[in-house]
């Protein structure tokens, strides 16, 4: 029972760094219908950022300062110089350009910051553990991501359900063409969006680097898995972005927990072993493809 | 007979007489490694013309080709494995014939194919990238998990397959046999292209409601059109082991899939012709690059992006010019 919670929490916070990446990925859809595969770029870029300002400063908080401005202000630059010209292109263009895009990135990073990882130490205020129930003591590092995970969440329900710039989302989400004929401009709004969307990525990395490596191509691994939540929530929908993280990071970390084990009772030892972590793997995909049959548009579609 | 003379017929020729010659520069030069460079260029671009089919031609937009790729080589890899150990597979004694063996292979990837493209053809637009794309994940992550095939690091394969008549094992008789391979796919698939099938599946990709309308399902043409694609693709996968020598799980990583998107946008979408121009341009560039500086993605990556922007009728279109384009 307890590893059950400890699997579920483990879930909780993986379910949050993907939510941080993918709300703005699938805002980004449902305004301009532009697939980005270079949103894994701005994770990547963030986390870099926070690793070495947090080394050479000794501040957590410059960190976070470092990874909001700099995966903000490099989201910002691509939205202006690429992506912008990408709006009227089909999906086909828009995988490839950004495909390029992240390529560059990656080179680009390990010019300015080298080749050696930078490495990133757990801030003292949230190192250590806490004793969530009796007998079960969790990471307060990977506690406050949940938090923070929430947190995001609140305010991006709060921002699209309660403020002006937020209806405009919805409506552009719904019925581009109407709120450009109303007056709109919506080239700006959808430059801010995609821009808030960077800067997510950069909150997610100044929360993932301490915990995960921060290397080159760890925006890519993310991002694959970013889209299979995005496509199981349902294109351009926040809700949809919140309940695909939810499932694909619970399925991710029980399945890591407990396919091995049931491979185990059910396989002699050396099929059960390349069976479980082929499964363990590759379980996302196959959720991704079932929701995708029993529902070809994802679960919460934005309406269109 | 009076357009034999045409500038794409003339550029064809050229074409093929470049490649026809390769070896012979190859010897002039005393640079053999260039016959090697060039047998890798002519199995990418025989994957490339086999995407552009659904690429081009279906506007079907698969981000999960590699998955064929891979398989078609771990096919070859996994039987010449249980030779070599075993003795065997399944208590056939086996056999190291390139005409027995490339046709299971092929058989196999038509067969993953006509999986995933009618699971896959359910779904249409983003969804499409993205499911095509899950599946080749999956494969992935299966031959990851492979521990007796090498898992993470593949495996080596201990010789080429016989074909009677011919020495594959010589670099530049496999070179020669590589580049009639891809010369009679591209002449099977233009065929194709231009035949009522091809038409139908163009007219699809053009207006899917008024060919729905005068009777033309979509479902069978598209399949028909991703398992032929997916068969090509694996053969591509199959001459790729043999000349290697080797498979691994990249084979079937989604970058793979994305550089073979890559060689049929550059050569000209929806073509036969283009991705073979494609392919030679994109290896090109990677040799160039890397040879000038350890950070050739550096150029590659905004190369992609100008290409997308400002070269939509792709290389071939440049080279062809007019308002051809089929």
């Amino acid at each position: 029972m307890l590893m059950f919670l400890e699997q579920v929490l483990n879930g909780l916070q993986y379910s949050a760094l993907l939510f941080l990446l993918a709300s703005g990925l699938t805002l980004v859809f449902g305004i301009m219908n532009v697939i980005n595969l270079a949103h894994g770029s701005f994770y990547m870029v963030g986390a870099f950022c926070a690793a070495v300002a947090t080394m050479s400063t000794g501040s957590f908080l410059a960190g976070i300062v470092a990874a909001v401005l700099g995966a903000g202000l490099y989201g910002l630059i691509i939205e202006l110089l690429v992506i912008r010209h990408l709006y009227r292109r089909d999906h086909l263009d828009q995988v490839l350009a950004t495909i390029g895009v992240s390529l560059f990135t990656n080179e680009l990073v390990s010019i300015v910051f080298g080749r050696s990882p930078p490495f990133m130490d757990i801030p003292a205020f949230l190192a250590g553990s806490v004793q969530v129930l009796p007998g079960l003591f969790y990471p307060i590092m990977r506690l406050a991501f949940i938090v923070v995970g929430i947190i995001v969440a609140l305010g991006l329900w709060w921002l699209i359900s309660r403020t002006r710039v937020g209806m405009l989302v919805r409506a552009g989400a719904d019925d581009r063409e109407m709120v450009d004929a109303l007056g709109i401009d919506i080239q700006r709004l959808f430059t801010l969006v995609f821009t808030l969307g960077a800067l997510l990525c950069g909150v997610a990395a100044v929360m993932a680097a301490p915990l995960l490596a921060v290397e080159i191509g760890m925006g890519e691994r993310i991002l694959i898995t970013t889209l299979v939540v995005i496509v199981v929530g349902g294109l351009g929908s926040v809700r949809g972005a919140l309940v695909g993280a939810l499932l694909v990071g619970m399925v991710d970390a029980l399945g890591r927990a407990y396919i091995p084990q049931w491979m185990y009772s059910l396989f002699p030892p050396e099929i059960s072993d390349s069976l479980s972590s082929s499964l363990v793997s590759a379980s996302i995909y196959i959720l991704m493809a079932l929701v995708l049959l029993v529902r070809p548009r994802g679960l919460l579609p934005a309406q269109n | 007979m009076s357009q034999l003379l045409t500038r794409k017929n003339i550029l064809h020729a050229i074409g093929l007489l470049l490649f026809v010659l390769v070896p012979t520069i190859a010897d002039a030069t005393s640079e053999p490694y260039i016959v090697n460079m060039i047998t890798r260029l002519v199995i990418y671009a025989i994957a490339a013309v086999s995407l552009d089919l659904v690429l081009g031609y279906g506007a079907l937009v698969s981000f999960g080709h590699s998955a064929f790729f891979g398989l078609g080589g771990y096919v070859i890899g996994i039987i010449g494995f249980h030779i070599a150990n075993d003795g065997g597979l399944f208590g056939w004694e086996g056999s190291n014939a390139a005409l027995v063996l490339w046709p299971i292979a092929m058989l196999a990837c038509a067969l993953l194919g006509l999986i995933i493209g009618f699971l896959s053809l359910r779904t249409s637009g983003v969804q499409f990238i993205f499911i095509t794309l899950a599946f080749s994940q999956m494969l992935y992550f299966v031959l990851v998990g492979l521990m007796i095939y090498g898992g993470d690091d593949g495996m080596m394969i201990d010789q080429r397959n016989t074909f009677p008549g011919l020495d594959l094992t010589r670099d530049s008789t496999y070179y020669y046999f590589c580049l009639a391979v891809l010369v009679i796919w591209v002449y099977l698939c233009r065929r194709i292209v231009n035949s009522r099938f091809g038409l139908a599946l163009r007219g699809l990709k053009q207006n899917q409601r008024r060919s729905v309308a005068l009777g033309f399902g979509p479902m069978g043409y598209r399949l028909t059109a991703f398992v032929i694609s997916a068969a090509g693709t694996g053969l591509a996968g199959v001459l790729w082991a043999n000349y290697a020598l080797f498979v691994s799980p990249d084979m079937a990583s989604w970058g793979k899939s994305g550089e073979l998107m890559a060689m049929v946008i550059l050569g000209g979408l929806g073509t036969i012709f283009g991705p073979v121009v494609g392919a030679s341009v994109f290896l090109g560039l990677e040799q160039v690059l890397t040879g000038l500086t350890e950070h050739w993605m550096l150029f590659l990556g905004p190369i992609l992006v100008l290409v997308v922007l400002f070269g939509k009728r792709g290389l071939y279109g440049l080279l062809v010019g007019g308002k051809h384009h089929d």
